[in-house]
């Protein structure tokens, strides 16, 4: 019997396990793909939002500002990539420029820090590439960028080295209230858990309405997004969004902690909730809107292009805390922007608030800091030289885009929670995230899974079930 | 730090034939920088014959035609070190590399030859829309799979590019028991040679659709069909003329790309036309003693053009190494737009050679035109050929008595 | 009287020649621009040959397999009888270029030699 079972190991599912790791008990992630980060966080603007566009009162207003607030100490805690350049709202000519004071307003009431409006000459000094027809921006300093996947899997292996289990491959089939107790099955497996967390991104609706009368409904809404070559990285220097429409918050132009420049996403309604697809018409309004804001953005350095789904809830806001007519059965549902930025405030709730209700002790053996995969680019000449003396897989580049070296490649693999597929070492190390696209390193990264992972050639894959990468030898 | 008269990026085709010309004009302390495991580059990988007709008179496959030139190496006691990655390349020629026995290393050079090669255009980079299962890979990266590593990439497969290298691995793939529905170009005319679209795709019965593209891409965890369209002659879609392909692989052979990062954090001025850098008649970049040769230059049809190429790099970096920097006038090579670019794009009519090989490409395929040089107010050559293709290379000889008063160097291609 | 049709190899204008065959006998060549259109044309309907590359399961190399080729031209019409005849062919390194790996393939008279090192 586990006391807690979390299904999804996205950022909200994984911020909860490592919050409840803090307390003694028999935790599980289950987890639906093959590796944590494979829903709705492994594919989105990658940005901590200050928290101006959530309407006062709401759980998206609070759980954002706290999380904002939260996120620069955590990146320290658990070593991952975090930035905070700032962000603009910027507002044309022809548009309503009483807008942006709104959202000051909204933004102060939300309790965001240091917001300001600004006008053109200030916005042109802090962003030379801004479009020739923006008037004015709300400035707000406390926004910043973060790595998706470095910050789940931080918050994941966090857990999981307090001793909280995860099993993949492991999709949900069905949840049942047995006494005091839930059973829950997967295709494989039956497990037993005294509470239940729901983080499971555009599927949590499915989940919560096999327990509960009061019904959810999740719609998938895709965003489109290109990701640019590094050379155009400092193209903007701040995060600039458009005025918020009803759909969103618009096509942003940002760069990325890792030194690229993402522009997106578009906001389209779809029915199926794995439909990551890219289109011609979502990727030609990317670049047409982006246009809007940013001038001579360099299409063609564009190295690849994605879309991620928002678990957008029909009332609009998160759904965070205990079902109302199933004890137990906790909900993170509807997580959408501004999701990452709050994620580590709803674990947080979420995991004390579990805790509590199951009347949980301390766990005095909690470790709340967590190493990251080491990068050699961050050391000096001299240490680097002793780290390869000490480790000679550490002078052996593997993604010659991103100077991946087989050590940090190997580190990946073997670590908690280590990668077992292509896109598990991408999101770890970034090797294959290059300009090239992996052309250059997917037969060496096999190599490497083969030997660490203990594949065969026909095992690996790039995401885990299906998706394999050849179909055995050719004599 | 090391100290090398010349240090060598990259032990393809191109760094071989540079290091072995360079010791044979004198130059004793040479190190070649190779990131592979063995010397050779690409070729090692490209097993099927066609190479060295120009070279050695005979027609080599791949890994022998480099064999030859890793034999001469050896022979010329050239030293190079493997699995090396060269991470910079300063202004002043230090030249800081990695591998995992020396760890991270600096040499200074007192002449740089680049020959890093070039990389293959990524899906990304064509921004076809659709799902981004596994079983999509550039036509190199499944070449490496088949013929080095022996594994077996798909079973079904639709290529999108008619380059070579996509021709040639439509056959390989045929031979190794796969299944390849379609060769779609985007083009209206193929990017590879004919003889592949011959003996590659005619040979086997797989079609060829010129002036057609790859709109959608379905399967979430690997590729489970292609879907191609027709494109006009904007390039863009004709809605209707949609085919779907069941299929299990997508290779893209869709161009390639001169690698010149390392270059480019160097100073040297890079060729918006070519992604190359811009080289006078020396093959010298703009920063003093660094020299390109090869496809990081621009990207050849043969390899025969590449070795030929780097012997003069080797030979001109020799002479940078015995004479010091010299300061040289300078012309300019001036393209109409139908020829696309030139290589070298600048020349020393003082410093110059007797002869020098202009090398370029067309922009378009060019029936019964005429290739018009001219310097110095003077028409120097009017050349007709039967066809010009962007597909292969093209070059004029220029001599420098013609240049002697020229300011300029036109060439153009002039059509009947 | 039988006439095929065939792209010309000889350069990138890739003529469109058609060849008339009379009892095995080629009457004419059309369609071509230049001499090497005929000889390819005759040669091409008559006796159409072509080198054979593949590779062979190399064990103890550095890599898994190591290329190969037929020594000299073979007809086109056993391509696949000695891709097919490799399959099983198993060596061991070292595997030097030029090395004979299967004497007479297919009773052709053509030996399948190596082709890289390994």
């Amino acid at each position: 019997m586990y006391d807690v079972v979390i299904i999804g190991a996205g950022a909200t599912g994984s911020a909860t396990a490592r919050e409840l790791s803090r307390f003694k008990g028999k935790f599980l992630v289950l987890e639906a793909e093959a590796d944590v980060c494979s829903g709705t966080t492994k594919a989105n603007s990658a940005i901590v939002h200050a928290g101006y566009d959530a309407v006062p009162g709401s759980k998206k207003a609070k759980y954002n500002v706290e999380g904002s607030e939260m996120m620069e100490a955590l990146s320290k805690e658990l070593d991952f990539p975090y930035s905070r350049i700032g962000s603009l709202v910027v507002c044309r000519k022809d548009q309503d420029r009483s807008e942006l004071e709104r959202l000051l307003e909204q933004g102060k009431k939300n309790g965001v820090r240091d917001l300001r409006i600004i006008e053109r000459d200030e916005i042109v000094e802090m962003e030379p590439n801004i479009a020739d027809d923006i008037e004015c921006a709300l400035y707000a300093p406390t926004a910043a960028i973060v790595c998706p996947f470095g910050m789940n899997i931080a918050f994941a292996e966090n857990a999981a080295d307090n001793g909280v289990e995860f099993a993949f491959n492991s999709r949900v089939t069905s949840i049942e209230k047995v006494g005091d107790h839930f059973s829950i099955k997967t295709d494989t497996d039956t497990y037993e858990t005294r509470a239940v967390v729901n983080a499971a991104g555009v599927y949590a609706d499915v989940l919560h309405n096999m327990v509960s009368e009061k019904k959810l409904h999740i719609t998938a809404r895709k965003g489109e997004y290109e990701l640019f070559d590094k050379s155009a990285g400092n193209h903007v220097r701040h995060t600039i969004f458009q005025l918020p429409s009803k759909l969103g918050k618009g096509i942003l132009v940002s760069p990325t902690v890792h030194g690229n420049l993402l522009v997106g996403p578009t906001a389209t309604d779809i029915d199926d909730k794995e439909g990551t697809n890219t289109t011609a018409d979502g990727l030609s309004q990317v670049e047409k809107m982006s246009a809007l804001s940013v001038k001579n953005i360099p299409y063609r350095s564009v190295i690849t292009s994605f879309a991620g789904l928002r678990a957008h809830e029909d009332g609009g806001d998160f759904i965070i805390g205990e079902c109302d007519d199933c004890n137990g059965f906790f909900d993170a549902a509807g997580i959408e922007s501004p999701g990452l930025s709050s994620a580590p405030a709803i674990g947080k709730d979420l995991g004390q608030m579990v805790a509590a209700w199951l009347g949980l002790d301390e766990n005095p053996l909690f470790n709340g800091t967590r190493k990251g995969i080491l990068d050699p680019k961050k050391l000096s000449f001299e240490e680097r030289n002793e780290l390869i003396k000490k480790n000679p897989a550490y002078g052996q580049i593997i993604c010659r885009c991103e100077s991946v070296t087989a050590g940090e490649i190997i580190d990946a693999i073997t670590r908690t929670l280590g990668a077992k597929t292509l896109d598990g070492i991408k999101r770890r190390t970034r090797a294959g995230m290059g300009r090239c696209q992996a052309g250059f390193c997917t037969p060496r990264q096999m190599d490497l899974l083969e030997k660490y992972a203990h594949l065969t050639p026909e095992g690996v894959t790039k995401s885990g079930g299906d998706s394999v990468l050849v179909y055995g030898k050719t004599k | 730090m090391e100290n090398y008269d010349l240090v060598i990026v990259g032990g393809g085709p191109a760094g071989l034939a540079a290091a072995i010309s360079a010791r044979k004009d004198g130059i004793q302390s040479i190190l070649v920088l190779e990131r592979d495991d063995r010397l050779g580059g690409i070729l090692n990988q490209c097993i099927h014959n066609g190479f060295g007709l120009h070279t050695f008179n005979e027609e080599l496959t791949g890994p022998e035609y480099a064999g030859r030139f890793i034999s001469q190496l050896l022979d010329e006691k050239i030293e190079y070190r493997l699995n090396t990655m060269v991470m910079d390349i300063s202004h002043d020629r230090v030249v800081t590399a990695m591998n995992s026995h020396d760890g991270l290393f600096q040499i200074q050079a007192k002449a740089v030859v680049l020959a890093m090669g070039c990389r293959e255009r990524s899906r990304g980079a064509l921004n076809i829309p659709g799902y981004r299962p596994a079983g999509i890979y550039t036509a190199g990266c499944a070449q490496r799979l088949v013929n080095m590593e022996g594994e077996m990439p798909g079973k079904k497969v639709v290529i999108l590019g008619s380059g070579d290298i996509g021709l040639i691995m439509a056959r390989r793939m045929t031979l190794e028991g796969a299944k390849v529905e379609v060769v779609a170009e985007l083009m209206p005319y193929s990017g590879g040679l004919k003889r592949n679209i011959v003996q590659c795709l005619d040979d086997f019965g797989i079609p060829l659709k010129l002036s057609h593209t790859v709109v959608n891409i379905e399967g979430k965890k690997r590729v489970e069909a292609v879907t191609i369209a027709e494109v006009g002659p904007d390039r863009k879609p004709i809605p209707g003329t949609e085919e779907r392909y069941e299929c299990d692989t997508l290779l893209l052979s869709c161009g390639l790309l001169p690698e010149n990062e390392l270059s480019k954090e160097c100073g040297v001025e890079l060729s918006r036309v070519t992604n190359g850098p811009v080289v006078n008649d020396a093959l010298e970049t703009n920063v003093p003693g660094v020299f390109a040769c090869g496809n990081v230059l621009h990207v050849h049809d043969l390899v025969d053009f590449v070795s030929m190429e780097a012997k003069n790099a080797g030979h001109y970096a020799a002479a940078f190494i015995q004479n010091g920097e010299q300061s040289e006038l300078t012309i300019d090579v001036i393209c109409d737009g139908k020829v696309r670019y030139t290589v070298p794009q600048m020349i020393r009519p003082e410093a110059m050679e007797d002869t020098l090989t202009v090398r370029f490409r067309v922009s378009n395929v060019y029936k019964n035109a005429s290739v018009v040089v001219k310097a110095g107010g003077r028409e120097l050559i009017r050349r007709k050929k039967q066809i010009m293709a962007p597909g292969e290379m093209e070059q004029v000889v220029l001599k420098k008595a013609d240049l002697a008063s020229a300011d300029k160097v036109e060439i153009g291609i002039e059509e009947a | 009287m039988e006439e095929k049709h065939l792209t010309c190899i000889g350069c990138p204008m890739g003529c469109a020649l058609t060849v008339t065959i009379d009892n095995g006998e080629v009457v004419s060549v059309t369609g071509n621009t230049c001499k090497r259109g005929d000889i390819y044309g005759r040669k091409e309907v008559t006796n159409p040959t072509r080198i054979v590359t593949s590779t062979v399961a190399v064990e103890g190399g550095k890599d898994a397999v190591v290329s190969v080729k037929t020594a000299s031209d073979i007809p086109k019409g056993k391509i696949f009888d000695i891709v097919n005849a490799l399959k099983d062919v198993r060596v061991s390194s070292p595997v030097h270029i030029g090395d004979v790996i299967v004497k007479n393939v297919c009773d052709t008279g053509v030996d399948i030699i190596a082709t890289r090192n390994d």
